[in-house]
């Protein structure tokens, strides 16, 4: 009896209490709504509804003709050898570009982990490759270094041919041979800072107490950098690698602007290449189902990346 | 074994970086080697800098000579200097590409502080249940190629008549920046000591004024660092400002389009062009450069 009575009371208490849990959550969550409202709306909804253009028969340049069609445009993504030959390019550019900046980006750090004359300044003028506009580096690269005529490569092959006698030096079209490379080595140019800076914050965070009894213990400077640093760098590595694929994937200014794909289909991404079939052959249909394949394949690198992030941040939240 | 190793080693550990840490001792005899080693370091350190820095150098450079002085082989270092470039970029209209720039990357980082400082304090300060798990979907938003999602926003942005409109890209380059600002601010906010919260927390205290009078002085620095790198990412963005726009809303990079083909270039005045855009970015990357990989980390590295 008394029992019951008791219980009616917890139940009635409880019941009130989810009711004021229940506001003191949206309270809670109010501030948070508006950002990611629209987060979805704007960047979100537009990939929900990409997977359903990517059903139609739909060009833009035979109005009248939309119509359901259910997986026929991923047949001709999965069997149009541009689109594979795209996919290619990506992985290609895109594992390229990481790999070169990365080790170009250790060995920055490595160099810059060390006093010398003029450390401050030499950092500051290793961040601008990054910090130049993408579109105006691949102009200037384009133009102004890789240009056969008047380039500074050429330009600087010639002067020092005729240092050395000779007439004339040799004159390379670089995109035109080498058009793979020279959107790589345009990237790498830009991506190596970043890279840099996310490394020189992990060796700087590198305990000097460990390295201090490295030294004492006698172990030599490549066996310390081989056993002590590396492992300590691994996550810092393994974060730039991602950070940089996500954005290297989607390369699209340098493409567009010192290549535009060719020759041929040779330097053509999945951005250029979708790009292409939305904005000059219209297929609307079919370029929203590349899409679609661009984001699965994205998705399947995005959970290693996440799971390189939460390892980092949860060590942040439980610290 | 300890004598033997002593020089060779010295002349290779890295430097201590942190402040408060014992100078480490010297041994005798190895104080030549050490310098020597420090020469030789400074040296690889800064050919590879000058390197890596000769193409910006030689943008700036080339942007002040004349055209004849610029397409010129071997390259002319020494030529004469002139500002000519940059008055001819005016002349030719580049002042709407540089406003509209400059609006659409001011008013969406300002939009995305007042959204995502609010947001990163309900993740944080006062976290929402399965705090985390939002965290992680915003940061999962970055990862989707935007390329995807260009259709159907041209789509929508079209039927809403809203094409070449500035405006679009403001709400745009809102929601493309807010998860990278709400993960730096997060990151910023979990550093204010609680109890300055709480003691400021006036019981049923209004968000707004807690935002504004407790959190906004606190976090200033972090606010700051967040902005910057919006403003830096909507500044360079593209893709959207190329298919969103067509003649009044252009950007700077937009501009840039013109000077693709080799047809009738302009070697010295593409130079100006690349210098003149990329200054503000330039300037700001610089002034911010202690906080830049905190940005470009998403806060994961302090």
């Amino acid at each position: 009896m008394v029992t019951m009575a008791e219980s009616a009371a917890e139940v009635d208490a409880r019941s009130r209490m989810t009711k004021g849990g229940r506001r003191q959550r949206w309270l809670r969550r109010a501030p948070l709504l508006p950002a990611l409202v629209l987060v979805i709306v704007v960047t979100q909804l537009p990939f929900l509804t990409t997977l359903v253009i990517s059903s139609f028969q739909w060009n833009v340049l035979s109005p009248g003709q939309r119509s359901f069609s259910g997986l026929t445009n991923y047949v001709t993504v999965f069997t149009d050898e541009r689109l594979r030959s795209a996919a290619v390019n990506t992985v290609t550019l895109t594992a390229s570009v990481v790999i070169l900046s990365l080790l170009l980006g250790l060995l920055l750090a490595v160099l810059l982990d060390r006093k010398f004359v003029g450390r401050g300044l030499a950092r500051t003028l290793l961040i601008a490759p990054f910090l130049v506009m993408p579109m105006a580096a691949a102009l200037l690269w384009k133009h102004a270094i890789y240009n056969p005529e008047y380039g500074l490569i050429n330009g600087t092959l010639n002067a020092v041919w005729q240092l050395f006698g000779a007439d004339r030096g040799p004159v390379i079209s670089w995109v035109d041979s080498f058009p793979m490379p020279a959107l790589v080595a345009s990237l790498v140019w830009q991506w190596t800072p970043f890279m840099m800076l996310i490394l020189l914050a992990g060796l700087q965070s590198q305990s000097n107490d460990v390295l201090e009894a490295a030294r004492v213990d006698g172990a030599s400077g490549v066996a310390t950098f081989r056993f002590l640093t590396l492992p300590h760098l691994r996550r810092y590595l393994e974060l730039a690698a991602l950070l940089g694929a996500i954005y290297v994937v989607q390369a699209f200014d340098h493409v567009f602007t010192i290549t535009q794909g060719g020759p041929g289909a040779a330097t053509t991404n999945l951005p250029y290449e979708i790009y292409l079939t939305m904005f000059r052959e219209y297929e609307y249909g079919e370029a929203a189902a590349a899409g679609v394949v661009a984001v699965v394949g994205t998705i399947i690198v995005s959970i290693f990346a996440l799971r390189v992030v939460s390892s980092l941040f949860h060590e942040e939240v439980t610290r | 074994m300890t004598g033997t190793v002593s020089a060779e080693f010295v002349d290779r550990r890295p430097a201590p970086h942190k402040t408060g840490v014992p100078p480490r001792p010297r041994h005798r005899g190895v104080t030549s080697d050490v310098h020597r080693g420090g020469i030789r370091w400074a040296l690889v350190a800064w050919t590879m800098t000058l390197l890596f820095f000769a193409p910006v150098a030689w943008m700036a450079l080339t942007s002040f000579h004349r055209e004849v002085d610029a397409a010129t082989n071997p390259p002319s270092l020494f030529a004469e200097l002139t500002f000519e470039q940059y008055g001819q970029l005016f002349d030719r209209g580049v002042t709407p590409f540089l406003i509209n720039s400059a609006m659409a990357s001011c008013v969406s980082t300002l939009l995305v502080v007042m959204l995502a400082v609010p947001a990163a304090y309900a993740l944080s300060i006062k976290p929402v249940k399965r705090w985390t798990d939002v965290m992680f979907f915003l940061l999962s938003t970055k990862m989707l190629p935007l390329i995807a999602a260009l259709l159907p926003v041209y789509l929508v942005v079209q039927r809403l008549n809203m094409l070449d409109n500035v405006w679009t890209l403001v709400v745009f380059y809102t929601a493309m920046n807010m998860p990278i600002a709400i993960w730096m601010l997060r990151s910023f906010l979990a550093e204010v000591p609680r109890e300055v919260l709480e003691a400021a927390q006036v019981d049923g205290a209004n968000l707004l004024h807690v935002l504004w009078h407790v959190v906004r002085p606190i976090a200033m620095p972090g606010i700051a660092a967040t902005a910057l790198i919006c403003i830096i990412f909507s500044w360079n963005e593209f893709l959207f400002a190329l298919n969103l726009t067509a003649t009044r809303a252009s950007t700077a990079p937009v501009f840039l389009v013109g000077f693709i083909t080799n047809e009738g270039l302009f070697l010295a005045r593409l130079c100006a062009a690349a210098t003149l855009l990329s200054l503000p970015v330039l300037i700001i990357g610089f002034a911010a450069q202690n906080q830049l990989v905190r940005g470009l980390s998403l806060g994961a590295i302090k």
